[in-house]
């Protein structure tokens, strides 16, 4: 019996590329790219390229602190369905021309998305640390800060082209409204990605690492993982949109990456080189300055949607 | 498996995150650690991490004379630490108590209280010592990790050739 070329595809696309065997090294590459990035800024030499994985390594050879109960056995399963999430969204971006299923859904890629930041949010409550609590409080108040400009300028690119699979997307010649909304999902990854001007969650100097204080050893390494994992979710989503579309495979995989590279080191130069906001200010910022982006963008959107 | 192994081993020599606690120090220490990952001695070179929670340490860089109210703290971080771990004395206060010795605030020496794998001696010791110091502890670490104690470590255990009176 001859195996379904479809399967074979999927299987693919989930496990080499875009998928796990790309988006690892990927991820692990991107949180070097982002420390390097940094201590270039600062004008230091900063870690070796082999950092992250080394990180990784040994937080695999740590012990865990017993955890007993269901609480216990929650906060060993939030770190797992957060690597899995931010795995299958990466596996979901459709840099190459696809064959059906599920792939380059827009509605599933954003719920994949958003189940990291949730579980985030879940571990910090589970953990009954003070501070852990304090950073789930955070994370939460800015999810609800950035998801609204994010969806809307999501929604808006979406109707806009009259389609929610994002490789039709991707394929259709870009409109000025496109880029619009790129902006505006530009603007909201470095909240998504806790980085510097609203890395109020994790903000080391006040409540040490936040919902990621009780966590320890493997724990540990799969929330570092499927931190990077989000990287290349999130960059790969950008990429998607900001890509010309090109039939050669090779060479789109290649536009592909280095956009998702420039961009990672557009995010990691900003994040060096801003200080961290008060979360007043960061909501305030979301929802008076980019608001306006995203409404003008669903808005003519839906106008262009109505004359058409 | 021994490759995994020496992989591990590798991996933990070149990934040292540090917790640092204050255990009754001048801030004389803590600013000479704080200056050891600064752009002039950059000990991110290393690997070096400083970490906010003991959770995610695997090095204990602990400052200061060790005062009584500092005791108990110290020992319910050393727990928190998960294994394989390393402590690090940072300075002369925590392995002679210094000039404070015969204090009545003071409980020291800190291996009194906890297992100490490296001394950095110095008042304050020099950021360069202390990055030194952190390098040898880790690959301290990797031995640990490679050959888990069968009981708790010792006070005996204790390297002691550091330490400068």
């Amino acid at each position: 019996m001859i195996p379904d070329t479809n399967l074979i595809n999927a299987l693919a696309r989930l496990l080499i590329f875009p998928g796990l065997l790309f988006a690892v090294p990927a991820a692990w590459f991107f949180l070097w790219v982002e420390r390097k990035a940094v201590a270039l800024m600062q004008g230091r030499v900063g870690p070796p390229f082999m950092q992250p994985f080394f990180d990784f390594i040994k937080l695999l050879g740590k012990t865990t602190p017993p955890r007993s109960g269901v609480a216990g056995l929650l906060m060993r399963a939030w770190p797992l369905i957060a690597v899995s999430a931010a795995a299958g969204a990466v596996g979901l971006l459709p840099v190459l021309p696809s064959s059906g299923g599920f792939e380059g859904d827009l509605i599933l890629l954003l719920a994949l998305l958003e189940l990291p930041s949730m579980c985030i949010i879940a571990a910090g409550f589970s953990s009954r640390s003070i501070f852990g609590e304090i950073g789930s409080a955070r994370e939460a108040v800015l999810s609800v800060a950035y998801n609204v400009v994010f969806l809307l300028a999501i929604v808006s690119v979406a109707a806009s082209q009259h389609t929610f699979r994002l490789e039709a997307l991707a394929q259709l010649p870009a409109s000025p409204l496109r880029w619009l909304g790129v902006l505006a999902i530009l603007v909201c990854l470095p909240a998504k990605l806790h980085l510097n001007p609203f890395s109020l969650p994790n903000a080391e100097q006040e409540i040490y690492s936040g919902p990621m204080v009780e966590y320890a050893g493997p724990e540990l390494a799969m929330w570092e993982l499927s931190h990077g994992l989000e990287w290349v979710a999130a960059t790969g989503l950008v990429a998607t949109l900001a890509a010309p579309h090109i039939t050669l495979v090779w060479l789109a995989a290649l536009i592909f990456v280095g956009l998702m590279f420039a961009i990672v080191l557009i995010l990691s130069t900003l994040a060096s080189a801003t200080a961290r906001l008060a979360i007043d200010t960061t909501v305030r910022f979301y929802w008076q300055c980019t608001l306006i982006f995203a409404v003008l963008a669903i808005s003519s959107a839906l106008f262009m949607r109505f004359r058409s | 498996m021994k490759l995994w192994n020496k992989l591990m081993c590798y991996s933990r020599r070149h990934s040292p995150w540090l917790f640092h606690m204050n255990s009754g120090s001048c801030n004389g220490c803590d600013i000479e650690l704080v200056a050891s990952l600064t752009p002039r001695y950059d000990a991110e070179q290393l690997g070096v991490r400083l970490e906010g929670s003991p959770r995610h340490a695997d090095i204990l860089c602990i400052t200061g004379p060790v005062t009584h109210n500092a005791v108990k703290a110290i020992q319910t971080v050393y727990g928190q630490v998960c294994g394989p771990k390393a402590v690090v004395a940072i300075g002369s206060c925590p392995a002679t108590t210094n000039v404070f010795i015969d204090s009545r605030t003071l409980d020291g020496p800190l291996n009194k209280h906890i297992p100490v794998d490296v001394f950095v001696p110095g008042c304050p010791p020099r950021p360069d010592a202390i990055i030194q110091g952190v390098a040898k502890a880790a690959e301290i670490l990797a031995e640990r990790g490679m050959n888990p104690p069968k009981t708790e470590l010792s006070i005996a255990a204790v390297s002691a050739e550091e330490v400068q009176p």
